[in-house]
């Protein structure tokens, strides 16, 4: 592993004992020996299995829909259908355009009735004594379709005449940003550069599909066991199957990937409905296909930059359009279109600009949150307009980013200040260093580097008044407790607060059990999306521990007759520091005393009935709705500066693009745990170098093309180089001790530096994501080829 | 269809399950409560359900139960517990290997395949062993650094043999 750390600045804790060291997460060896239970792990006495009927067209009237047959097969408990629904129609908890009345017709329905929407949609639910005889009563359901015309490209849908996926247009949401004077703008430019990039749609494909179990209790709460990255939907599910929020109950399990794939409801209210009908534990397990038909993708856009620049790089205006497709549902297409929009220009100082985003409805699989959400397909164009932009003046492209690159105290896109560090311009000379030589090109093979520079936000929207809570104690042998109710999606979310809380209260992190993950016995913790959960649960669980330790210092100064100020934890023991002043009510100078055992402490706050045990809730700034017409104000807690690059080699007869080198470096204010943090770094950029490369849902009128690993390939261990993760600490971010969001930001500037090297190594550009052999071959021929 | 009985030794214990002709190993071994392999694609897309079958790693889901009558089978909980985990097991932990997990078991049972007739193996030949098994989280960079790590840790309680 190479990591440079910058520097380390001040906290209020030190020194650091635990937080910034390599140390094993404590969920590693659980997952490593196969012990750890997943989702689909779990069976009970008397359980059913489910399975979900789904539709076979992707626009359709239902005419008829009979479950008689499926119903009579011996060994099916219930076939439940939108009828059976209580209240009829259902909806899960999708928003509407965000700043305005929601949107009519905006929410999806738990079970399609009169009309289906895309390819896949669910219209009925099984569950029977066996799986293989759920299967075989999906065959005797008998369905009668008639056509209902669909569309299927955004830019169709958006036409007058389109037919409408629902009411009342197509149109799911739509922001704006005016700023300045754009036409002045491009009047003082001496050069405008205009182009168009697009991308497709892009599966998570997390290798656990989604499963779970459900089953009703004593007190007549519906428990579900979930892999979710959103344990708080127990609120809509509830809403959705009539009943109260207290009587649902998740309990998420560890998430076998998820990357924004399990931050919208997936399994839960299906298996809500059937236990609640059955009164028995039911189990649902997705397929791999049924995966990829039945769970969000990320959005395809496509996005035109007009930018004016002067001839020393300078941006004087920036026209951008966007349009995103947001499938068949909007799901969080309001959001996600947003933080596009509101990263639109990049990391750049854009005085002059004008944005108009569209997401639009389609026949398509719907769309919704992926690692990035919308600043990923924004940074695929601006970082690909700078290249372009470099090329028309003849520049270097770091040269054109230098002269452009927001700084600490600068306004982005929408008016906020920037107020943590932007360290772009080292982090893209610390990527490009690392590369090293060059390597030489071959006969057709062509070499080419590319990078990017990037922002990302941390941490929710802040008119959602984001909070978190996390519960810290300390048992009677020193042995620490956390209790929060953060979903785990696999990249040491419960981890990082152990170590938190083993730092503060000076004890090993093998020392600290966490409880995470249940939406009833952990405290709410909010959801493990946006890259929020360092941020906003590690604060909490700062805040937490810091209670349980002024409470054990208050005592132990007691013990020692000193200030609390005196005296430090640190390997399970209570000491006086070396720089305290010992001395008697009579003046005279003590022996330093021998150290406190942890749990001898403990024993004593607990018999002098001292709080050992402590809930802290940490919020977010909390701010009011922006104008979609005209955005402008703060957005976002704070943002990470990221840059990628890499080295291609780029075959001109076979069209093969092949990864040579590949570096991140981003500043992540401070790493709790730097083994994950590299984690992030090379497992987002390896995401992001499947989306230029080989990544793509293909749709054909609205019918599923790529159903299976076997036609959606993402990189394998051949696929990859190792990326060199650099971490740099400017120790300026919100999150704990100074820390900067990495889950998202490590994505999002792979994709567009892979894109820059290939236009690099063929001096023409792909602009259409992915970069297919086919796709190098039609521009290397338009280039004329040499 | 017809059940028929067969018998399977798996992490050491006999089994004699009932199985339909056309049940997977990886169907019969999650039954079982092995539920330590993974089921992520069902036609050998990925990888998660690697088990090994007298001694070679394959994917459960591409066998069916009967071929493997008479099998000795090891999943990756058979290598190691967390009070007494396999080497390559506490070199995942320690290098970061391990994201979301779930690939994690097939990938261990993969890398061991490798490690058992290659005791010290190259990167490339590290990524070729494991190019079956797929992984979502890390980019294989740290999943490789623990199969190297395992390799040197093994062959240093080994005194070098081979």
């Amino acid at each position: 592993m190479t990591q440079h750390v910058k520097s380390l600045p001040e906290t209020d804790v030190k020194p650091l004992r635990q937080v910034g060291r390599p140390l094993r997460r404590v969920d590693a060896l659980g997952k490593a020996t196969g012990t750890t239970a997943y989702a689909a792990d779990f069976e009970m006495p008397q359980m059913l299995h489910a399975k979900v009927f789904r539709s076979r067209k992707p626009s359709a009237r239902i005419v008829d829909l009979d479950v008689s047959r499926a119903e009579a097969l011996e060994g099916v408990a219930c076939v439940l259908t939108a009828e059976d629904l209580p209240g009829g129609q259902l909806a899960t908890d999708m928003p509407g355009q965000t700043g305005r009345e929601e949107r009519k017709g905006s929410k999806a329905p738990v079970l399609a009735s009169d009309r289906v929407r895309y390819l896949g949609e669910p219209i009925a639910l099984v569950a029977a004594e066996t799986l293989e005889i759920a299967e075989e009563a999906l065959d005797l359901i008998d369905v009668e379709y008639e056509p209902f015309p669909g569309v299927f490209d955004p830019l169709e849908a958006m036409k007058p005449d389109a037919p409408v996926v629902y009411e009342p247009d197509n149109i799911v949401a739509s922001w704006r940003i005016r700023k300045g004077d754009v036409e002045a703008g491009f009047a003082e430019a001496d050069k405008i550069v205009e182009n168009t990039f697009t991308m497709p749609f892009i599966d998570h494909a997390y290798l656990e599909p989604e499963a779970g179990v459900a089953w009703m209790d004593d007190q007549n709460v519906i428990n579900i066991r979930v892999c979710t990255q959103v344990v708080e939907h127990f609120r809509s599910i509830a809403a959705a199957v009539g009943v109260p929020h207290n009587k649902v109950h998740v309990r998420g399990t560890m998430i076998g990937g998820g990357f924004g794939g399990k931050e919208d409801i997936t399994v839960e209210i299906f298996l809500a409905l059937l236990t609640k009908t059955t009164r028995r534990p039911v189990k649902l397990v997705y397929t791999r296909e049924e995966s990829i038909l039945g769970h969000s993708k990320r959005h395809p856009f496509i996005i035109t930059h007009r930018t004016g620049v002067k001839n020393d790089g300078k941006i004087t205006a920036a026209e951008i359009e966007m349009v995103a497709n947001a499938g068949a549902y909007p799901y969080l297409s309001p959001y996600v279109s947003l933080y596009a929009t509101v990263t639109s220009c990049g990391p750049y100082k854009v005085d002059n600009l004008k944005v108009d985003t569209k997401a639009v409805a389609t026949n398509n699989p719907f769309t919704s949150a992926f690692r990035g959400f919308g600043g990923a397909q924004a940074a695929v164009a601006y970082e690909q307009q700078m290249d372009e932009i470099a090329k028309v003046l003849s520049m270097d492209p770091l040269d054109v980013r230098r002269a452009n690159f927001l700084e600490t105290g600068d306004e982005n896109a929408i008016g906020q200040t920037i107020e943590s560090a932007v360290w772009l311009e080292e982090e893209a000379n610390r990527a490009l260093d690392a590369l090293g030589e060059r390597t030489p090109e071959t006969g057709s093979i062509k070499v080419g580097r590319g990078f990017a520079t990037t922002m990302q936000s941390y941490g929710r929207i802040m008119w959602f008044h984001d909070t978190s809570r996390s519960w810290v104690g300390i048992e009677q042998d020193g042995s620490v407790v956390v209790r929060c109710g953060v979903p785990d999606l696999g990249a040491g979310q419960a981890s990082s607060l152990c170590q938190i809380a083993a730092e503060v209260l000076g004890v090993p992190m093998d020392d600290v059990t966490v409880y995470y993950s249940d939406s009833a016995l952990t405290p709410l913790a909010g959801t493990t999306t946006a890259t929020r959960q360092l941020y906003m649960s590690g604060n909490a669980t700062l805040k937490a521990s810091g209670m349980v330790r002024d409470v054990l210092l208050e005592r132990a100064a007691a013990y020692f007759d000193v200030d609390p100020g005196d005296l430090d934890i640190a390997d399970r023991e209570v000491f006086v520091t070396g720089s305290a002043q010992l001395r008697d009510s009579d003046s005279r100078t003590r022996l330093r005393p021998d150290p406190l055992p942890l749990g001898d402490l403990a024993k004593m706050c607990a018999a002098d009935g001292m709080k050992l045990q402590h809930l802290a809730l940490f919020t977010a700034p909390f701010t009011d709705q922006l104008d979609p017409e005209n955005l402008r104000g703060d957005l976002f807690p704070d943002f990470t500066f990221s840059a990628h690059a890499v080295e291609v080699a780029v075959d001109t007869e076979t069209g093969e693009v092949t990864l040579l080198k590949s570096v991140g470096c981003h500043d992540v204010g401070r790493a709790i745990n730097p083994t994950a943090v590299v984690g992030q770094i090379q497992g987002g950029s390896a995401q992001g170098i499947g989306w230029a490369l080989m990544e793509e849902v293909q749709v054909n009128e609205g019918y599923m093309m790529t159903p299976s690993y076997s036609e959606y390939l993402i990189p394998t261990a051949k696929d990859l180089p190792k990326t060199e993760a650099i971490i740099l600490e400017s120790g300026t971010g919100v999150g704990p001790l100074g820390a900067k969001g990495i889950g998202e930001p490590s994505l999002t500037p792979a994709a567009p530096a892979v894109a820059n090297a290939v236009a690099d190594a063929l001096g023409v550009r792909v602009a259409d994501l992915p970069i297919t052999p086919e796709r190098v071959l039609e521009a290397w021929e338009r280039k004329g080829g040499e | 269809m017809k059940e028929t009985t067969i018998t399977l030794t798996i992490n050491g214990r006999t089994h004699e399950p009932a199985v339909q002709p056309n049940e997977t190993l990886l169907q019969v071994l999650r039954k079982l409560g092995y539920t330590d392999v993974k089921s992520g694609c069902e036609k050998g897309d990925c990888g998660a359900c690697a088990v090994l079958l007298d001694g070679d790693a394959v994917n459960s889901c591409l066998v069916l139960a009967r071929q493997a009558d008479g099998g000795e089978v090891v999943t990756n909980s058979g290598l190691g517990t967390l009070d007494d985990p396999h080497p390559l097991q506490e070199a995942f932990a320690d290098a970061g290997a391990v994201q979301c997990g779930f690939c994690t078991p097939g990938m261990i049972v993969s890398a061991k395949a490798l490690l058992d007739r290659n005791p010290n193996p190259t990167e490339e030949e590290i990524r070729e062993a494991i190019a079956g098994n797929l992984c979502r989280c890390t980019g294989y960079a740290q999943i490789v650094d623990a199969v190297q790590l395992a390799a040197q840790r093994m062959s240093a309680k080994t005194g070098g043999e081979s």
